[in-house]
């Protein structure tokens, strides 16, 4: 679905990381966990394209004015790498936005009972706020490990432990958490749990590969929500794919990440060739 | 609105180009397919291709590069898997096709032939990013000449021809496939251009090159279109950064019979219909009976 959206707020909440929440439709209102927008910048021709951005919340408010209808909303997180996100940065509310979404398909919540370790770098944290919602609406229990270089990195916790999830945190400079990578203390929680949980992991390259490993070695689901350099976000410039498992140069095995992901079983792709 | 390309009847001049429309049911949420022209299929070959390794992509200002080495279904999971869809639409669906030898290229129009849902082939002699995706055909009139006689004689069905812009003379290249049979001819495919990461030192697409398309294109499209249409006799299909119906119909005036949208599907996915609706609106707005008699009215 594509839609004008309406600017409601636009925040950095660290430095160089956004948080923008739009107006939505009412059906929007069905975006899943995992699911993405593409969203354009600006009418001119340049930037061209469209930029992808996880659903990081969707929801309903009621404008303070008297008379004012319930008005639903989608949020979304995003950093400033470059010169789309630095215009969308320059925006302020009333603004209006061209979307397209929610697009792709998102996380597979699985079985409500086992534990769910969600792994999340730094801007990785935006598509698993929804889904840590989620399933702890549904009394599914929850942790969050979130990793970052540095405290700037790691996002929106207080929302998160507001959720009631228990969050774990570790950067590689000491400045909060543990020092060093978050995925060691994922490996106590396993550990403790003697490997009975489902991992859900968005974040840098180096991070999903270690989590996919992780994932390997205790025999447990691991599901990955991938980046993808796109144009269109509807499975036709297949630009974005992935490699999937048995891909060889003789046997190629591409997966379109807009379409068939953003979210991916991690058994599903081929590691360490994953750019 | 409705034109005529190579014995097509289209109800409007605003088609979508290959391999920025899947294969036409990809879009049917976002593009109603009887408000188009008509749409052309991803670039299609005998054997199933996986497409070259990412990035494949990147955006450069008023455009992007693409790298995506046609990967494509094969012509035997097309004919299974997404001919039916065509059934369901009553709008002509163009196969783009593309070979890696003058046999491969008549035994896929020979297969295309036999499809009755496809109305008329579009041949690729001019995808930059696979040794074997025609370029070398596009290049040269002479090897243009031979495989687009192999494939005049492999279908009954109008041959357009799709040309490269990267030759030193593109109405050269035009004149030999009008003579070895081709009914109409579409330009133009991609301008192979590069990007590169100052940072990294590399290149940004693992391609290393690939075809620059969109707006930024569009002034060298347009010249070309003119130059061809003033030289053949047979319809031009404009191809070139088309984002608006003020775009879509300067290329009718050059010399265009109809447009192909591309790039601009990316970005907005109902982006051909829309164009085709403000083409009608400007037409009434400014008291043009029939888009027909804009086609090469150019005045120089």
């Amino acid at each position: 679905m594509q839609f004008t959206s309406m600017i409601l707020s636009n925040v950095e909440i660290s430095p160089g990381y956004w948080r923008m929440r739009l107006t939505a439709p009412q059906e929007f209102s069905a975006a899943t966990p995992g699911q993405f927008i593409m969203v354009r910048v600006s009418g001119a021709i340049d930037p061209l394209l469209r930029r992808p951005f996880a659903v990081f919340d969707v929801g309903v408010y009621t404008p303070p004015q008297s008379g004012s209808l319930p008005q639903p909303y989608f949020e979304m997180l995003y950093r400033v790498v470059g010169k789309g996100t630095a215009m969308l940065a320059a925006l302020h509310e009333t603004d209006l936005l061209d979307i397209l979404g929610p697009l792709g398909t998102g996380f597979d919540q699985g079985n409500l009972d086992e534990e769910k370790l969600l792994v999340g770098g730094g801007i990785g944290l935006a598509p698993l706020y929804l889904l840590a919602r989620e399933l702890t609406e549904k009394k599914s229990p929850v942790r969050l490990f979130a990793g970052g270089r540095s405290r700037d990195d790691i996002l929106c916790i207080t929302e998160f432990k507001r959720l009631g999830v228990e969050c774990y945190t570790a950067t590689e400079d000491g400045s909060l958490g543990e020092q060093g990578l978050v995925t060691e203390a994922l490996k106590r929680r396993l550990d403790a749990l003697k490997g009975k949980a489902t991992l859900y992991a968005c974040g840098p390259d180096g991070m999903l590969n270690a989590v996919a490993r992780i994932a390997e070695s205790y025999q447990i689901p691991c599901q990955v929500s991938l980046e993808g350099y796109m144009a269109c976000g509807v499975g036709a410039c297949l630009g974005c794919v992935a490699t999937g498992r048995d891909h060889s140069p003789e046997t190629p095995d591409y997966r379109c990440v807009c379409t068939e992901g953003p979210v991916f079983d991690s058994s599903e792709l081929k590691w360490g060739a994953q750019k | 609105m409705s034109v005529n390309l190579a014995g097509i009847p289209l109800r409007n001049p605003v088609m979508t180009a290959s391999g920025t429309f899947g294969y036409g049911a990809e879009f049917a949420e976002h593009v109603d397919l009887h408000k188009i022209g008509a749409f052309v299929t991803k670039g299609l070959c005998l054997k199933p291709r996986a497409g070259n390794p990412t990035p494949r992509i990147v955006e450069t200002p008023g455009g992007m590069l693409n790298a995506i080495g046609l990967q494509n279904v094969g012509i035997d999971a097309f004919i299974a898997k997404k001919v039916p869809f065509l059934r369901t639409v009553d709008t002509p669906a163009i196969a783009n096709f593309f070979g890696g030898t003058i046999d491969e290229y008549a035994e896929m129009a020979r297969r295309l032939d036999e499809i009755p849902e496809i109305a008329a082939l579009e041949m690729n002699i001019s995808c930059p990013n696979v040794k074997q995706g025609g370029i070398v055909f596009g290049t040269d009139p002479a090897c243009a000449a031979s495989v687009v006689a192999a494939c005049r004689a492999a279908t009954k069905k109008p041959l357009i021809v799709k040309l490269s812009p990267n030759v030193t003379d593109i109405v050269a290249m035009a004149h030999a496939c009008v003579d070895a049979g081709a009914d109409a001819l579409s330009l133009i495919n991609t301008l192979i251009g590069m990007a590169i990461d100052l940072k990294k030192r590399r290149p940004v697409l693992a391609n290393i090159t690939g075809g620059l398309s969109g707006p930024a294109i569009k002034p060298v499209a347009l010249r070309m279109v003119w130059l061809v249409a003033r030289a053949v006799k047979v319809p031009i299909v404009g191809i070139g950064g088309i984002m608006n119906a003020t775009d879509a119909l300067e290329f009718i005036l050059a010399g265009a019979t109809a447009v192909q949208v591309g790039t601009a599907s990316f970005i907005n996915p109902g982006a051909a219909q829309t164009i085709a609706e403000e083409m009608e609106t400007w037409l009434a707005a400014n008291g043009v009976a029939d888009v027909k008699s804009l086609i090469g009215a150019l005045e120089t």
